[in-house]
């Protein structure tokens, strides 16, 4: 019970690090396309408050996943270490791009900040793409719970398709929340990137869906062997189907809530698929590291429960706070670096 | 080089470029509660000057603590995963319990502080700066948890495997384990170590202002605040200090020996002022005195401890010694201050103003040696008595992978040492004035 707990508990933490620094990842891939000084200061401002926190949430799920499976953070992060490394330094691209454009004048350091900013946003997308791919493949993990593989192993077609699909997702993410956060003229370009998105992310998940079915067919059996597996799905594609109808209606606060659930339908989809194997093993399915056998003890799992229920609904209630200070029309009068 | 030395060079690379960021931000995160304190209670201008202008050095310096310190996270598992699976069980608690109840807080009220100033009151702004130093403490004390039960680790049984081996630690009880007996001396010694890097910051900083006659009121004040704090800072660093070590003399005496390059145990120990290698100048009996209350007591040497189980002396005594001096250096000089404050000449003394700004990194290369001395001292061990470092790291990741990303982050940390300097040193030089009168937006 309590291993099942923890397995929801990071499916939930990893959806709500997708949908919030979905969008500010989101926005960078789409940061190049602003046209001049103005609206990369207002896309930058659309996030400057809070993408900070939002990638707070990776941290949380990267600590819950070392204290509830140890083994599967210890085996997944050294086995993808070079491409660990390129998510950091993805990462610490962006911090420099966002915090440093605003401290220099000159236009070519800002540009050069505007690629940090882009390339950053734009490899994070892709990588996590790459890694959810390749736990759904599944890694070389032998029997005694080691990772085999090498890190060219990890840049498989499929894998990379998946980094292509988590891209779109991302950049849809963040033209849904640019949608939301601008006016005028901009807004309207904006919301005509999201629909292009939209169509591009729906047939790349239709495409990654068959895929799946000839990659890991096991997925599947697992998904339909729930009985209430229809729940998820069905939230991806009420959502998908009312994301254009939104943005056409310009109904942004909504066509933003309707990508937000896309993302969410799809995780769940994904916890389902893959429960309770959190890195299953491509060498033999029965080597995977499941939430029952590379778990902690269950006074640990019990003792972060309690940390996690006193915790999360804090954090929840001021980030919150913060959103309803910090949200509403970015422009010239909003506070940014 | 083999892997596991490459992931210590890049663990103790990452670290301490690392270091050198927190302590400003948990330390100046209190001067902040002040004044936003100041500014709710005075109405008067010149506390929205100094708060604009502290907040966003805060700010430059929170970035690259942050940027750095997801790494850090990172690095358990990618290059030490042997101990991640061995401690996993206890030692991704206090981690995930310091994003929980702190990266949050701090991220989420640090953007009230900074971007907050028209859109909520005075009120508000007082208590996120309150949320961001409460903030910064747990993440001080949810690491220092983390940090102490690798070197007194308490509240845990050993889990063997089929054959007999052990394969990883268990908790048994978890506030023993969070409590353990180095956590305390260790959390307050590191932050009224942050504190005093914020005070010398501040201070610093202001004097620099005076000597070129500067942004005068802003500067006497502020000046004033990193003295005050930097008394209350020093001296508790100095007391926490000496806890401390009593602490390393109980829980862990082979360090103690190293620390103090006490080579043969003996009863009346005498205190080595400069340690080894340097001349042994003792005060006779005073090591037994300060460890022991008495004189006479017996305090165990290096030869007390078998050969493998010790860390290298020469380091570990160097930087134990070359923390304590500086450290009361810095404690004197704080002293000094307030009493030129009292007698009121503090801010025309320009010798000792000239002296607050270049002690400036004083702080820092403390903060980092005090960093070496725990955990060099703590060698050859990952984890105290339990798990040796050479038996702690990643078996399969091939050792070109690891200098390629020691490279790598050695670029990159240079990269963001120049452009966090240049981005304070622009700060420093436009002045609170430039902060203050900036069309925000």
């Amino acid at each position: 019970m309590l291993n099942t707990i923890w397995f929801l508990l990071i499916a939930v933490l990893m959806t709500i690090y997708a949908i919030l620094d979905g969008f500010d990842l989101g926005v960078g891939n789409l940061h190049l396309f602003a046209r001049g000084e103005e609206e990369r200061r207002l896309f930058i401002k659309s996030i400057g408050p809070v993408w900070d926190g939002n990638e707070v949430w990776l941290l949380t799920g990267g600590g819950a996943l070392f204290a509830a499976f140890p083994p599967v953070y210890a085996t997944v992060f050294s086995g993808f270490y070079l491409a660990m490394m390129l998510v950091l330094v993805a990462l610490i691209m962006r911090a420099v791009g966002v915090e440093f454009r605003s401290k220099v004048e000159s236009p070519s350091l800002k540009a050069l900040w505007d690629k940090f900013f882009f390339l950053g946003s734009f490899l994070a997308s892709i990588l996590f793409g790459v890694a959810v791919g390749n736990l759904m493949r599944g890694i070389p993990i032998d029997e005694t719970g080691t990772f085999t593989g090498s890190f060219l192993g990890l840049l498989n077609p499929y894998s990379v398709f998946m980094g292509i699909v988590s891209l779109a997702m991302f950049t849809l993410q963040g033209a849904t929340y640019l949608a939301l956060r601008t006016a005028g003229g901009l807004r309207a370009r904006v919301s005509g990137w999201a629909m292009r998105l939209w169509a591009a992310f729906a047939v790349l998940y239709l495409v990654a869906a068959f895929w799946t079915l000839g990659v890991s067919p096991h997925l599947y059996h697992r998904y339909y062997s729930v009985g209430w597996h229809w729940v998820t799905i069905t939230l991806f594609v009420a959502a998908m189907v009312a994301l254009p109808v939104f943005l056409k209606g310009r109904r942004f606060g909504w066509a933003f809530a309707s990508s937000s659930l896309a993302i969410a339908g799809l995780t769940s989809t994904l916890a389902l698929s893959a429960y309770p194997m959190l890195a299953p093993s491509s060498t033999n399915l029965d080597y995977s590291l499941t939430a029952f056998n590379a778990s902690s003890s269950p006074l640990t799992l019990q003792t972060m429960l309690i940390l996690a229920l006193i915790g999360v609904p804090l954090v929840l209630g001021y980030t919150v706070y913060i959103y309803s200070v910090f949200m509403g029309k970015v422009d010239g009068s909003t506070p940014g670096y | 080089m083999d892997a596991m030395t490459l992931s210590r060079v890049q663990f103790g690379l990452t670290a301490g470029f690392h270091y050198l960021f927190p302590p400003l931000t948990i330390g100046l995160a209190w001067i902040l509660v002040v004044l936003a304190w100041l500014r709710l209670r005075r109405a008067e201008p010149i506390y929205d000057q100094m708060m604009r202008f502290w907040t966003k050095l805060f700010a430059i310096n929170f970035a690259i603590g942050v940027a750095t310190g997801i790494i850090m996270e990172f690095e358990f598992g990618t290059n030490w995963s042997t101990y991640s699976k061995y401690v996993g069980d206890i030692f991704g608690a206090p981690l995930a319990a310091e994003a929980i109840f702190s990266f949050f807080l701090e991220s989420s009220f640090l953007a009230v502080l900074v971007f907050g100033w028209n859109r909520v009151s005075k009120r508000v702004h007082f208590f996120s700066a309150l949320m961001v130093a409460l903030g910064s403490v747990l993440s001080a004390f949810w690491i220092i948890v983390a940090n102490s039960w690798q070197q007194t680790p308490a509240g845990y049984k050993l889990v063997t495997d089929g054959a007999g081996k052990v394969v990883r630690a268990e908790l048994t009880s978890f506030a023993a384990a969070v409590f353990n007996p180095s956590t305390l001396p260790r959390f307050f010694h590191a932050v009224s170590g942050a504190l005093v890097t914020a005070a010398f910051v501040v201070a610093g900083i202001s004097a620099w202002y005076l000597l070129k006659g500067r942004h005068v009121d802003f500067a006497r004040r502020s000046l004033a605040i990193g003295i005050v704090a930097g008394v209350i800072a020093t001296l508790g660093s100095a007391m926490a200090g000496d806890w401390h070590t009593r602490q390393v003399a109980h829980t862990q005496p082979e360090k103690f020996a190293a620390m103090e390059a006490l080579f043969k145990t003996q009863s009346g120990a005498p205190l080595l002022l400069l340690g080894y290698p340097l001349p042994d100048l003792g005060i006779p009996k005073l090591l037994s005195l300060m460890v022991y209350f008495d004189p006479n007591a017996q305090v165990k040497g290096l030869d007390a401890f078998p050969p493998q189980d010790l860390p290298p002396v020469t380091f570990t005594a160097m930087s134990f010694h070359a923390m304590v001096w500086p450290g009361f250096m810095c404690m004197f000089v704080m002293l000094y201050g307030a009493l030129l404050l009292k007698r009121g000449r503090l801010y025309d003394s320009r010798r000792f103003l000239k002296a607050l700004f270049w002690l400036i990194p004083v702080p820092f290369a403390l903060n980092e040696i005090g960093w070496f001395t725990a955990e060099i001292g703590r060698q050859p061990w990952a984890v105290y008595h339990l798990l040796r470092t050479a038996d702690a790291y990643s078996p399969t990741v091939p050792a070109g992978q690891i200098l390629f990303s020691i490279i790598l982050f050695t670029l990159i940390f240079a990269g963001l040492f120049a452009l966090g300097f240049y981005a304070v040193r622009k700060h420093v030089l436009a002045g609170p004035e430039a902060e203050a009168s900036r069309k925000r937006g």
